[in-house]
């Protein structure tokens, strides 16, 4: 016995080891962090093309630029939601029994952000920014769009969650998860924001 | 293709508790269950094995007989030679390595071995498999449409695969791209599920260092996996518009830049490498632990190094870019850190010898391909450090030694490697003992074959042939010297490897009729996945006997006990 000992060392009881983190906020975050690194890649695409530029003029001469300044209105807008719904998490994490309007708000002010940046869009089309104007363009619309894409189907998630807790059927899990996606979609934001319009 | 194979699985008594759902068949393709989703993922890719096999059939025979009319397909065109090449080598890699290896197996294993009664996420698990099914159409439909298939190589450089008037495949090129992008957005999901059940499913005493290393090893390259196909999805997304909107990513008359795509694709490819390693390598440890009859020599270690070459794989991949018109002070890095990457790989290679080293070692089937595996891996990894060396890589650069290289290093982990898991897991999976005399000469006719025709590749890219040509007999420098009796040798070689995967099935085919039951423990080995039924029930276990863990996966042959294995679930001795 003394031999099998040494060779086996001494166990505790067995248990379940307990989860560091829920399933719901783990599989959300290897997801988010897929979409990082999505996006880091259109960013080296998007730096690479630009240290390409003729005579390093960048945008190039010939298209409009980027409304860097009013676009800052919809950033605080996003920013906003985001902060938002981080309190919106905190309290429903501390055992408040709802926070419907709190969510409604995050949600609307996605939802604002969104809008403007359609407007924007509608604006530079205008003015001769496209998709196949110049690889800035392509760049532009490829990289905002993806964002873009990103944030309307967050904030459809969010209005889902909002319709559950509006019913009571919210979890705790489920509401980290569904804010986790959000605030990957508002903290991209300022990177793709000064990396594009700058 | 896939429901006969699920039905195998899953037709038996024990689902009985599952009536409430779909009825039929609409329960197989509705079903959530972990292994009826391996099956179906195993089914689908030995399907596409065939498909890729059947196109290396035809282009080595236009390659050995030039201008033949191949039986069963007929003339190959230029085009249609350059779409066989470029479709075999993108089926393989992610319809056939992936969905066998990382996702059957992946699928099968996890929550068995580590003690659990399925996914923590069975619809996203299902949802994986279903979008792999529609890319898998999308994929055999770009074969068949107007123009023919994808005709740009697998890597897909532009500005070959970006513009149709240079790869003439409009259409074929577009469903290319959308259908490898489909497939990795199936092996996302699946990923997710394979990490998160490993965190938190695990059975109750089941520490991190007792989960069996093919386990670690699956979700390692689940990792890989999602670190790295980021990019390489931005990349896609540009190449689809360059395709089909028509924007100049890629195009450098617009300011664009075709090696951008090289570097998107290769930050992906180079780690996808070890995405379908890791498995292989996993499952011939757990074949070697059992067949030797001993403890896995440095369990940790293992651990750690895969962990390391995890790492390193990220920092290598510009050694396929070598030629391609990079910085030669980045190509000093890269070469540095290839040659550097071959460290973890060989360590693991000794480990794997020093775990047969003093066993009581059992030449069974899964056994000989296991060590086959070590063997001709090697070779693949050997031939590999002169590829990794820029100044060397010059001169092999797109040969034959490159070509060789690779499938010294894919066929040991697709074919080599899917072999071994297959006849190890088989009495798990279908509950019968398949036959061994088969299984050898099985064996026998696909490895010394397979040997024969890469190793006379070899001897051409070292000659300097050149490997995107359909027709050698148009240039008398490469056709001279003997070099077209080489070719000849190599396809007569694929031939009889080909014709050897029929005793295969006929294998398969006499086990499901009249093989013997296999027990629950047929190797006598410890891990969980050989504590429940042969084939498991819907839940895996009864939910009153779930497993718990008093032990690592490798306790073989400890003194001072009778039997040579201790299940993991086996309670220790209240005297002890």
């Amino acid at each position: 016995m003394t031999a099998r000992a040494s060779i086996i060392p001494f166990r505790p009881r067995p248990r379940r080891a307990e989860k560091l983190i829920s399933n719901g906020v783990l599989g959300m975050l290897l997801f988010v962090f897929v979409e990082v690194m999505l996006f880091a890649g259109f960013i080296s695409a998007f730096v690479i093309i630009k240290s390409r530029a003729v005579g390093s003029v960048w945008p190039p001469p010939n298209q409009p630029r980027l409304p860097f300044e009013q676009t800052a209105v919809n950033t605080s807008a996003l920013i906003a939601s985001g902060i938002v719904l981080l309190i919106a998490h905190r309290l429903y994490q501390r055992g408040k029994e709802s926070v419907g309007v709190l969510l409604a708000l995050a949600t609307v002010l996605g939802g604002v952000f969104v809008w403007l940046q359609g407007v924007e869009w509608v604006a530079l089309i205008r003015e001769g920014l496209t998709l196949t104007s110049s690889n800035y363009g392509a760049l532009f619309y490829t990289i905002i769009g993806a964002h873009a894409a990103h944030a309307v189907v967050a904030i459809c998630v969010l209005a889902w969650a909002w319709v559950r807790m509006m019913r009571g059927r919210l979890s705790r899990e489920a509401m980290s998860t569904v804010s986790l996606f959000w605030y990957f979609v508002v903290l991209v934001w300022p990177f793709l924001y000064f990396q594009v319009y700058l | 293709m896939v429901e006969p194979a699920v039905d195998l699985t899953h037709g038996h008594p024990h689902d009985d508790h599952e009536h409430h759902g779909p009825q039929g068949w609409l329960k197989y393709l509705w079903s959530t269950d972990h292994k009826v989703i391996a099956m179906q993922y195993m089914f689908t890719g030995m399907f596409m094995a065939m498909v890729g096999g059947f196109m290396a059939y035809v282009f080595r025979m236009q390659l050995a007989f030039p201008g033949m009319n191949v039986p069963g397909f007929g003339m190959v065109s230029m085009g249609e030679y350059n779409a066989l090449v470029t479709n075999h080598g993108t089926i393989m890699i992610f319809w056939v390595a992936m969905p066998v290896l990382l996702a059957a197996f992946g699928n099968f294993l996890i929550p068995l071995m580590v003690g659990t009664d399925d996914m923590v996420f069975p619809k996203i698990n299902r949802l994986s498999f279903q979008v792999f099914f529609v890319s898998t159409i999308v994929i055999l439909a770009s074969l068949v449409v107007e123009g023919g298939g994808f005709a740009g190589a697998w890597t897909a450089y532009p500005p070959l695969s970006a513009n149709e008037t240079y790869n003439l495949t409009p259409l074929g090129s577009t469903l290319w791209v959308i259908g490898v992008g489909l497939e990795f957005v199936a092996f996302l999901l699946g990923g997710i599920n394979f990490i998160t059940t490993l965190m938190n499913s695990r059975a109750p005493g089941m520490r991190a260092f007792d989960v069996p290393l093919v386990v670690w090893m699956i979700v390692v390259a689940s990792i890989l996996f999602m670190l790295s196909v980021g990019p390489l999805l931005a990349g896609a997304i540009m190449l689809i518009f360059d395709q089909t909107i028509g924007t100049g990513f890629f195009n450098p008359a617009t300011g664009g830049d075709p090696i951008l795509w090289q570097h998107l694709f290769w930050f992906f490819g180079h780690p996808e490498v070890y995405v379908v390693l890791l498995p292989a390598m996993g499952v011939v440890i757990e074949i070697i632990a059992t067949f030797a009859r001993k403890k896995v020599f440095g369990y940790r270690i293992v651990i750690f190094t895969v962990v390391a070459t995890g790492v390193l794989s990220f920092f290598v991949w510009a050694h396929h870019q070598f030629i391609a018109g990079i910085d030669p002070r980045m190509a000093n890095i890269f070469t540095i850190t290839t040659l550097l990457i071959s460290v973890p790989i060989a360590e693991l290679c000794f480990v794997y010898i020093a775990t047969l080293y003093g066993g009581s070692i059992r030449l069974t089937t899964p056994m000989l391909w296991a060590l086959a595996f070590v063997a001709e891996f090697l070779i693949g990894g050997v031939t590999g450090i002169f590829l990794g060396a820029a100044g060397a890589d010059i001169y092999f650069h797109d040969t034959y030694f490159v070509l060789a290289h690779f499938h010294y290093t894919f066929f040991p982990i697709a074919i080599i490697g899917t072999y071994a898991a297959f006849t190890y897991w088989f009495p798990k999976m279908f509950g019968k003992m398949m036959d061994d005399r088969l299984g050898k000469w099985h064996f026998w006719l696909t490895i010394i074959p397979f040997n024969m025709i890469f190793i006379p590749l070899f001897v051409l890219g070292m000659g300097g042939q050149h490997r995107r040509i359909s027709n050698y007999s148009g240039f008398s420098e490469l056709a001279r010297d003997g070099f077209q009796d080489i070719r000849v040798f190599a396809t007569v070689s694929l031939l009889i490897m080909l014709l050897a995967q029929l005793i295969f099935f006929y294998n398969c085919w006499k086990t499901w009729r009249s093989g013997p039951k296999a027990g629950k423990n047929p190797w006598k080995a410890n891990s969980l996945e050989w504590t429940t039924e042969s084939p498991p029930p819907h839940g895996n276990w009864h939910p009153d006997e779930m497993p718990v863990v008093h032990r690592g996966p490798y306790e073989f042959s400890v003194p001072g006990r009778e039997d040579d294995y201790w299940p993991q679930n086996e309670p220790p001795r209240r005297d002890s």
